[in-house]
């Protein structure tokens, strides 16, 4: 089967404005979702505590809330179904700090004559390893960029580099804001989400950005804009039908996986979609802004060529003995 | 058909070695080294403590001072006052002025990383801040050995105890069936088996119910209640004797056939204590656990041997774990939770469940496509995949890492990116078929072509999977470890194996047969 044959360049580079326009009117929705709106917390950052529930048979979500609010503690706490109907999820900012009896201990006692059920998982994070974890987090993907652009600008050059960083700033960004507008809930796993499109948007990337490093050197036509037109062009099968897998992959994840890594899945699900097209219709743009240049590129591969040759020469004559 | 290559040669080393070393974790056989599912996967509880060393501070102070009085009634140096500040100087008052060098040589070979200042007769016994920071790191070191020894007695399978970071200990106790258990566990933890043998102040003892904190102090004496009965005890500050000279805890029964716990003491302990109960004979003896008196007998002779009894209502459960406690020693300092997850056994497994029928549908899905898409090649492909799958398993089993949840996730999406390698080679090697190259030509420069990509895209993956397992806790790490050995092991399986299989293969493979071999329309053929 063949879905994608190559015949001849798609002129991309002709419409970049647009691609861009829209790049910029989603990254502002987003970043503005961000600030307005902002990111729904679980327990991993905030701090509190989760107990998730389950029932036997229905579970009597209303006699749940009333009876948790007889304890004036849990003020504010929230009670949701958790994927199925017989499973709810009971989430509040408290914590304790006691061994002996904690809050999942507390909620099986004030919620005896619910019904039988079956407390199922507790998690408690104090407000102290909370905030330590995020800063851990915004660390991690900090570092993350920083060893990518000492990456890519050792094997390429400096604007591809910036040029790949943007793109994945822009994929991370959009994938923040979806997790915003959809309330899903930010925990650490959330985090490792947005860290692997990290990987991933870069991955795309950087496979375009090989094959336009490689047509720089083979296609004798020095536009850029013609150059990266025919690079993308080549790369789009692969680009796509990587994708594609990936994302039934990922798809198979978020439907049959279960509640629990609905968050990681979903965030990979809107990674997976803006990566692809980030690293087709956003990264190349970016490098052309940015003012690479062709002749100046290839001087340079040239130059450095000549400087290995000529140390290979004095090699030579050095175990030849003549200098 | 030429002989075997050794890319093909490596590649079946590798996928042998990758069955054999993943047979235990998959039939999860008892010998072998194997996966262990995390907590989240198989149920358990896992807690982050941190502990409250000011505590362990002032215990140590406490127990200065009980040694100074202990060696100057010794050595029958008379004082007065003696006395706790703050939770962290001893002060004390000599008498007689002759007593003062004998003193001060006396304490400072007894009593190590402690300075000693005077005013008149008046002395402050203070220790050095090096001293205050090794009694803080010796009872994180001496809580995580001592709640290590609790719950292995406790008899549960494989509990992790470590310290991490400065001041943090992480406890992880799998297997745990229901939350009563769990609640018994979590309070073994949190016992701080404090014993101590104190001596009730039989003068004041009369005015104790009239009496506040603060007046009791002014005498060097405390105020404890019963732990059953809200009566109070006035008791001496300083403790005869503590836990730590304790060899023995057992639960035994007394003449009611009451649960109560029998424990020994060590030859010194049982010296001192010898010594008080000669001296306070018609005196009280209070047994006081975790500041909670147990019982204040009446001393009637001189007790020799070391043994004494602890009662107190015990409930048969209840007195087991508390002699595990007394047994392991106490905590110097008590603890706290900073973090606790805890996961029930059937939410492990519906979790397991999911995220293995997730991880069949994806690989299924994807080995379907790359059979419909590349023919011939797309099988090449699927069998390099799953050698990775077997590569990611048996070095994980090797090294005997956790799997989680977000691990499992993590190889769902190496199966997607596995093929990724594939599907840059396949596309390269039709691209080179179209121009009309040979088939022999087509592959060996469709690799080369490919491997600067595949190179560069994958080692930049590994930056952000290494990172992520640097900066990340718990669950994350297994995700960025089975990412990162799946990455790893799809560099022989996707890039070296694959290679190896079409020069293996090349002789058979027809050219005009290549709708079969690659999924193309045989073009190139003319």
């Amino acid at each position: 089967m063949e879905v994608f044959k190559y015949k001849k360049p798609l002129s991309l580079m002709s419409q970049s404005k647009r691609f861009g326009l829209l790049s910029v009117v989603v990254l502002i929705l987003s970043l503005g979702l961000i600030f307005t709106k902002g990111f729904n917390y679980g327990i991993d950052f905030a701090g509190g505590t989760l107990v998730q529930v389950k029932y036997e048979g229905k579970a009597p979500i209303d006699k749940v809330r009333e009876a948790i609010s007889k304890d004036t503690n849990y003020e504010g706490a929230s009670v949701t179904y958790f994927g199925s109907d017989d499973e709810i999820v009971i989430r509040t900012k408290m914590s304790s700090k006691a061994l002996g009896e904690d809050i999942g201990d507390k909620m099986r006692k004030l919620l005896a004559g619910t019904g039988e059920f079956k407390v199922r998982r507790v998690d408690m994070v104090g407000a102290k390893v909370g905030s330590e974890l995020r800063e851990k987090g915004l660390m991690a993907m900090v570092l993350a960029i920083i060893g990518i652009l000492i990456y890519v600008s050792f094997r390429f050059e400096w604007r591809f580099a910036v040029a790949s960083v943007m793109a994945l700033l822009h994929d991370v960004t959009i994938a923040m804001g979806a997790v915003v507008l959809f309330s899903i809930e930010v925990n650490l796993d959330t985090l490792a989400a947005l860290l692997t499109i990290l990987g991933y948007s870069l991955n795309d990337t950087i496979i375009v950005f090989d094959r336009i490093r490689e047509g720089i050197k083979t296609i004798k036509d020095p536009d850029l804009g013609t150059i990266i037109d025919e690079s993308v062009t080549r790369t789009l099968s692969r680009t796509t039908l990587t994708s594609l897998t990936t994302f039934f992959v990922v798809l198979t994840l978020f439907l049959f996986g279960g509640e629990i890594i609905k968050g990681f899945s979903f965030t990979l699900l809107v990674g997976v979609i803006v990566g692809t097209y980030s690293s087709i219709f956003v990264a190349s743009p970016i490098l052309m802004w940015l003012g690479f240049s062709v002749s100046d590129f290839r001087e340079k591969e040239a130059e450095k060529l000549k400087r290995e040759k000529e140390k290979e020469k004095m090699r030579a004559m050095y175990e030849q003995g003549t200098l | 058909m030429k002989t075997l290559n050794f890319r093909v040669i490596l590649f079946v080393f590798a996928l042998i070695f990758g069955v054999v070393f993943s047979i235990p974790s998959l039939t999860q056989s008892e010998s072998g080294k194997k996966i262990t599912l995390g907590l989240d996967l198989q149920g358990g509880l896992h807690m982050l403590l941190g502990i409250k060393s000011d505590v362990a501070i002032e215990s140590r102070t406490k127990s200065i001072a009980a040694s100074i009085k202990y060696l100057f009634d010794d050595e029958e140096i008379i004082f007065d006052d003696l006395r706790m500040v703050d939770g962290k100087k001893v002060t004390f008052e000599l008498l007689d002025q002759d007593d003062v060098a004998k003193a001060k040589a006396l304490l400072k070979k007894e009593i190590e990383g402690t300075v000693l200042s005077e005013n008149g007769l008046k002395f402050t016994l203070q220790m050095t801040p090096e001293e205050i920071e090794r009694t803080k790191q010796n009872a994180i070191k001496q809580a995580v050995d001592t709640i290590r020894n609790r719950l292995n007695e406790f008899g549960l399978a494989e509990p992790t105890v470590a310290k991490q970071g400065e001041d943090k200990i992480l406890v992880e106790v799998p297997g745990i069936k229901t939350q009563e258990d769990e609640q018994r566990i979590r309070e073994l933890i949190a016992r701080a088996a404090h014993l101590q043998l104190m001596a009730v102040d039989e003068e004041r003892a009369a005015r104790v119910m009239t009496m506040n904190e603060n007046e009791a102090k002014s005498y060097g004496d405390v105020i404890l209640s019963d732990v059953n009965t809200n009566e109070r005890y006035l008791l001496r500050q300083i403790p005869v004797l503590d836990g730590s000279m304790l060899t023995d805890a057992k639960v035994g029964f007394d003449q009611n056939n009451q649960p109560v716990i029998n424990f020994t003491l060590n030859g010194q302990g049982a010296k001192i204590f010898g010594d008080f109960t000669a001296k306070a004979v018609g005196k009280r003896m209070a047994v006081v656990l975790d500041n909670k008196v147990y019982s204040a007998p009446v001393i009637r002779e001189r007790i020799g041997g070391g043994h004494v009894q602890i009662s107190g209502n015990f409930r048969l459960e209840e007195a087991h774990d508390l002699a595990i406690a007394l047994r392991s020693g106490a905590l110097l300092a008590p603890v706290y939770v900073m973090e606790k997850r805890s996961v029930g056994p059937s939410l492990g497994a519906d979790s397991i469940k999911a995220s293995s029928m997730a991880l069949a549908l994806g690989f299924i899905l994807v080995v379907l496509f790359m059979v419909l898409y590349y023919g011939m090649a797309g099988v090449i492909a699927d069998v390099a995949l799953v050698g990775n799958l077997f590569l990611i398993l048996a070095i994980m089993s090797l090294f005997g890492a956790t799997l989680t949840l977000p691990g499992m996730a993590g190889i769902v999406l190496t199966v997607g990116m596995a093929v990724d390698a594939n599907v840059i080679i396949n596309e390269r090697i039709r691209e080179l078929l179209h121009q009309g190259k040979s088939v022999a030509k087509s592959i060996e420069d469709g690799y080369s072509n490919a491997f600067t990509a595949i190179w560069d895209a994958n080692v930049t993956t590994l930056i952000a999977a290494t990172v992520l397992y640097a900066y990340g806790t718990g669950p994350i790490k297994g995700f960025a470890l089975t990412m990162s050995i799946g990455i790893l092991a799809s560099m022989l399986t996707a890039i070296v194996g694959t290679h190896g299989f079409y020069q293996w293969l090349l002789p058979k493979i027809d050219k005009k047969k290549l709708g079969f071999w690659f999924g193309i329309k045989a073009e190139g053929a003319k």
